[in-house]
């Protein structure tokens, strides 16, 4: 009932920031309309980075604890991580080309990290598939995913360590917590953005480890099911 | 391709897909629950 009650709140925030962006907002006055995608690029890339922080930190979880709970966790953030990087590269694409006049430059740090860290979640749900046991699938994975996560603090940083042609960060660095590189109003929409963003995230996370644990349960009690037909075969030699 | 033409292929991308994953993950959470209870 909670989590119904969150995932109408998300449904809720979602519309009401994404009208406030397309309608509400004025455009920026060098950008114009184009800008107006930076409010969800920049919500998805931060909840990417929040997803594949928190697969990392699961993936520590369960290589201390060992508890599947965690690998679920883990597995559940790396999926939605995947998903919001793709919609973080897909709106800057839509942003870049009329506002740099290409979609992609490969010499970007920038575009080129992010979509490193899109290759590397994509390679961590495709190990998950190499292993039907799974304890040896949590602990690849968990490896994995804590090193993969060293690419998010060069994705983020890499506009202020190297020149390309994404700017620099409008909020988020520690320089620019008190002074934003951007009007308040455009600095509101996105805090907002990110809010309902975040709550989606929220929600998805709750419904995705649900689905993880149903499907570890159904795989357990296939395990079982195998081991008392061999038995059962067994004894009847 | 316009601005807006572009604005709009980016919101329809992310905020239609989002709503498409939570509409996939609604069905394999069903799937899964209904395999769930078969089994037992």
């Amino acid at each position: 009932m909670k989590t119904r009650i969150l995932g109408f709140v998300a449904l809720g925030a979602v519309v009401a920031a994404t009208s406030v962006a397309l309608f509400v907002v004025p455009p920026d006055q060098n950008q114009g309309d184009a800008q107006r995608i930076m409010y969800p690029h920049v919500a998805s890339a931060w909840l990417a980075y929040l997803s594949f922080g928190v697969t990392a930190l699961a993936g520590i979880g369960w290589l201390w604890k060992r508890d599947l709970r965690l690998d679920a966790v883990a597995h559940s953030a790396a999926e939605i991580g995947v998903m919001f990087t793709a919609f973080a590269i897909w709106g800057g694409m839509m942003w870049g080309r009329p506002v740099w006049g290409v979609f992609w430059q490969w010499e970007d740090p920038r575009l080129t990290t992010t979509a490193l860290l899109l290759a590397l979640y994509v390679g961590y749900l495709l190990l998950r598939r190499l292993t039907d046991d799974p304890e040896r699938r949590a602990t690849r994975a968990a490896i994995v995913g804590i090193v993969a996560a060293v690419d998010i603090p060069i994705v983020h940083f890499s506009v202020e360590w190297w020149r390309g042609l994404h700017q620099t960060a409008t909020i988020g660095s520690p320089d620019r917590v008190l002074n934003p590189a951007a009007p308040m109003v455009f600095v509101g929409t996105l805090l907002g953005m990110l809010g309902a963003f975040t709550l989606a995230w929220a929600y998805l996370m709750v419904r995705r480890y649900q689905l993880a644990r149903a499907e570890a349960e159904h795989e357990e009690a296939i395990r079982i099911e195998r081991l008392m037909t061999a038995r059962t075969a067994e004894v009847a030699r | 391709m316009t601005d807006a033409a572009f604005v709009i292929a980016g919101y329809v991308v992310i905020v239609g897909g989002l709503a498409l994953y939570t509409l996939g993950l609604w069905r394999r959470l069903r799937d899964a629950r209904a395999s769930d209870d078969e089994a037992r």
